[in-house]
């Protein structure tokens, strides 16, 4: 099993940046979090799905809200312990373990800082093995287990428990929680038992995030840090079919803000004098097209990276004249069933396209 | 009226004088050890040649990268109590977070984590607890700390707090050197207070560096009032840098590019500023270098500064060509010592200005251009070299595809030749080599607001005239003349997952200061 050091959290969270696909929040703030909380309190003990008992319970640790507040709130550490313990009282049982309920971007960090306050486990497994903008996009969603309880917590001691059949109506309850909140706060949710959980979860998301993170540190020494971070991919369980879609400059990015999201698209321009390729994204990427052609959408991962040091580059810091390659790679084989795709496939996000997978390329 | 302008270098001091829009004398005089000599040289120079008298000068700025150097370098640090008020928020994440153990060690301090903080809408989040705030007033007493920082939690939307607990320590140790967290910083509580600890850590040396800069301009008998640049190229008074030395970080490449607009009267263009080693690239926006949208680390610590977005390539006139592979460009330089070491003066390098000298773009004194043989061929790959390297980091700081003008600044400019793949015209105007100083000399002053506005309830074009209206207010405090002041920059920046429409508006107003 892997271990989460001081020494590795950077690349554990860049790994992790690169799985948010360009969403998914800042990661820095998670990890400085994370650093903080293993040099005062250990590190945490990591888990694997398989060793949990079928009656153990475990929740999920997020945070939900605005980037640019949680820069500033951070958290208490107090509001993740309410949250447990919370959670707990609600269940009417004890908590055994906890985990990540996304694994792209900052949610990737905050379950180690819970674990590490309270001494609780942290399961190798996330909801989705990427990052998504809203709470009905996890498999255990897709598959019929419940989202509720939902529990909420700020840094002030409260903590509002919002209980309904869906997922959806459970997000748009979240949201005006949030308002009262300051735009920031603490969320667990879709509570599960150890066998719901190795039905559903995505697992070992946490060790890929961290080899994906170390290839690209592996790749940097060597200087060839983007071939090193796709071969990589293709040997993790998962991220299969990695492969650059385009290899050149952006040319154009446009942005809007519609109903709590970033929307827009972005045109990158490749050396070889091919045609360009057009991303489109809602906070994270959700497609890439090239001559009027989807190339790869939404549930698979579009990362974009930096050229030569294959840094994630998110949605929001892309810019006119960076130099990069666009990644695409397949989401877990459980995110792209036909139910999945009714959760998060192309037309959720409104694209006029059915998902077709990934071929295989010799790279 | 006459300005001088001073831009203190690792290795030169120049200086101007400009009258108007007239530039009276330059030089370019050796930076010394103690800094107040090499300044005494340039002033004495550029006096000297313009035969103007010391006392004719009516305003003296100077540019200095000497608080960027002492802090990167961790020497002439002071120990510094840090007070953060945020609690319960942010509890997990205390000060120094992700600051690396030889810097943290580098000076002493102490921290005070405390009630207090507000909302993103400026709501009180959490309130002081006095009996508290004294308790940890009287220990740094006590401990007799010379700096203390004051940091709140979205203080630069409610800066009560701040102003409040400044007031305290005022009350009872008028000594005590206070940096104020929303004073330098935004939105983002590290960053700011992170900024905000750099800052008071330079309190000593600050009053020392703007002596030194006093005592040099008394000592020649200039009576002007002196001015230091800051980081966006406005200016600020010798009192507000013993305050606030941390911004004057990155003032070097900003005074760069405010000197190619004014030399070249352009006020959007792109400006190569290269010098022995590196060039810098910015752009230009209305006169202003535009400012970076990503973190700026500083000595390994992340900050929020108002930084220009700066491009640095390895391309200098001191960049060693190496013909044994494949005749690239840099980022090895002979640097200062190209006049011994450049293949057309003797040397053993050959260099991109002995490029230059062998075209007969630029000829110096004691070069010989014979001493470079080599083919047509040759010389135009090695142009073609140097031409790629320039496009590519010109590629990186343009916003779009169109072609906008380049001004190429700095001791290196005559390396350029040819105009860039996406250029519309090329510009290296009189006196380029000492852009710097000049643009040290340009008297802009600004006023900046960061404020959340939500549009569901106050109608958007309301918001961005309240903005604005703070913005111009802060700049006609920081000194502007009211009639000059206008606005810069307006950003609106959305706070996406969030409903409601809650927006945060920036604005920049620049005025002139005579």
């Amino acid at each position: 099993m892997i271990k989460l050091t001081p020494a590795n959290l950077e690349d554990y969270a860049r790994g992790a940046a690169l799985l948010g696909a360009g969403g998914g929040g800042d990661p820095y703030i998670g990890r400085l979090l994370a650093e903080q909380a293993i040099t005062q309190y250990g590190l945490p003990e990591i888990i694997s799905v398989d060793e949990l008992d079928d009656n153990a319970t475990v929740i999920s640790i997020a945070m939900i809200g605005a980037p640019t507040v949680l820069v500033e709130k951070a958290c208490s550490g107090d509001d993740l312990d309410l949250l447990i313990k919370e959670m707990s009282r609600q269940l009417g049982k004890k908590v055994d373990a906890l985990m990540p309920i996304e694994i792209g971007g900052v949610n990737s960090c905050l379950p180690i800082v819970a674990a590490v306050r309270t001494g609780l486990p942290l399961v190798n497994c996330d909801g989705m093995g990427r990052a998504f903008p809203c709470l009905e996009m996890v498999t255990f969603n897709v598959y019929g287990e419940s989202i509720s309880p939902v529990v909420m917590t700020d840094e002030h001691g409260n903590a509002v428990t919002i209980n309904t059949a869906s997922a959806k109506k459970a997000e748009n309850f979240a949201r005006s929680v949030l308002s009262e909140m300051g735009l920031s706060g603490m969320i667990s949710c879709y509570p599960m038992k150890g066998s719901q959980l190795k039905k559903w979860a995505v697992k070992d998301t946490m060790t890929c995030a961290l080899h994906i993170g170390e290839a690209i540190k592996e790749g940097r020494q060597q200087d060839n840090a983007v071939k090193t971070l796709v071969n990589r991919l293709n040997e993790t369980q998962y991220y299969t079919n990695a492969q650059i879609l385009v290899d050149g400059k952006v040319i154009d990015v446009f942005r809007e803000t519609r109903d709590g999201f970033s929307f827009g698209h972005c045109v990158v321009e490749p050396f070889d004098g091919e045609e360009n390729v057009t991303l489109t994204f809602q906070n994270e990427f959700i497609a890439a097209e090239k001559n009027g052609q989807y190339i790869a959408t939404v549930p698979d991962i579009i990362a974009v990276i930096d050229r030569e040091n294959a840094e994630p580059i998110t949605a929001e810091t892309l810019r006119f004249g960076q130099r990069v390659n666009v990644l695409a790679m397949d989401v877990p084989s459980v995110m792209r069933t036909e139910k999945a795709l009714g959760v998060f496939g192309p037309q959720c996000f409104g694209l006029g396209c059915d998902y077709k997978r990934l071929t295989k390329v010799d790279q | 009226m006459i300005r001088l302008g001073v831009d203190v270098g690792g290795t030169n001091t120049d200086a101007v004088l400009i009258e108007g829009k007239n530039i009276l004398a330059t030089t370019k005089q050796a930076t010394t050890d103690d800094i107040q000599t090499g300044i005494v040289n340039a002033i004495t120079k550029v006096v000297k040649s313009s035969r103007i008298k010391m006392t004719n000068i009516d305003y003296c700025m100077i540019g200095t990268t000497q608080f960027t150097n002492a802090f990167v370098q961790r020497q002439e640090l002071n120990s510094v109590a840090i007070i953060r008020l945020g609690l319960p928020a942010a509890a997990a994440l205390p000060p120094l977070s992700g600051w690396q153990n030889e810097l943290k060690d580098a000076f002493e301090h102490k921290t005070y984590m405390l009630q207090g903080g507000h909302h993103f809408d400026g709501k009180v989040n959490s309130d002081l607890n006095e009996m508290q705030l004294d308790e940890a007033i009287q220990d740094i007493l006590l401990e007799g700390y010379p700096a203390v920082t004051i940091c709140s939690i979205f203080s630069p939307i409610n800066q009560d707090f701040e102003l409040l607990v400044e007031n305290k320590i005022k009350q009872v140790a008028p000594h005590i050197r206070l940096s104020l967290s929303h004073q330098i910083g935004r939105v983002g509580l590290m960053e700011r207070e992170n900024s905000a600890i750099m800052n008071a850590s330079l309190a000593c040396l600050a009053d020392k560096v703007v002596n030194a800069f006093e005592n040099s301009l008394s000592s020649l008998g200039v009576t002007a009032p002196l001015y230091i640049t800051q980081n966006d190229g406005t200016l600020m008074s010798a009192d507000a840098v013993r305050k606030y030395p941390v911004m004057t970080f990155a003032s070097g490449p900003t005074n760069s590019m405010r000197g190619a607009a004014f030399l070249s009267g352009l006020k959007d263009a792109i400006v190569a500023d290269i010098g022995g080693t590196t060039t810098d690239i910015g752009m230009l926006q209305d006169g202003f270098p535009r400012e970076s949208s990503v973190h700026v680390d500083i000595g390994g610590v992340r900050t929020n500064f108002r930084m220009p977005d700066i491009i640095a390539l390895g391309l200098g006139g001191g960049s060693i060509i190496d013909p044994l592979s494949n005749f690239s460009i840099g980022p090895q330089s002979v640097g200062y010592k190209l006049l011994q070491q450049g293949k057309s003066f003797g040397g053993t390098h050959l260099t991109t200005t002995d490029i230059a000298i062998k075209r007969n773009y630029i000829q110096i004194t004691g070069s010989e251009p014979n001493n470079v043989s080599l083919t047509e061929q040759t010389l135009k790959k090695i142009e073609n070299n140097i031409d790629a390297l320039l496009v590519s980091g010109l590629d990186q700081i343009k916003t779009s595809s169109a072609e906008v003008p380049l001004i190429l600044v700095g001791g290196g400019h005559c390396i350029i030749k040819n105009t860039p793949k996406g250029i519309s015209k090329m510009i290296s105007p009189k006196h380029a080599e000492v852009a710097n100083a000049i643009g040290a000399s340009i008297g802009q002053v600004a006023g900046e607001i960061e404020h959340f506005f939500e549009y569901q309830t106050q109608p958007r074009e309301e918001c961005i005239a309240q903005a604005k209206q703070m913005a111009i207010d802060k700049a006609i405090i920081a000194g502007a003349i009211a009639s000059t002041v206008s606005i810069l920059d307006i950003q609106e920046i959305p706070l996406s997952y969030v409903k409601g429409q809650a927006t945060r508006i920036k604005v920049k107003a620049t005025g002139q200061l005579f």
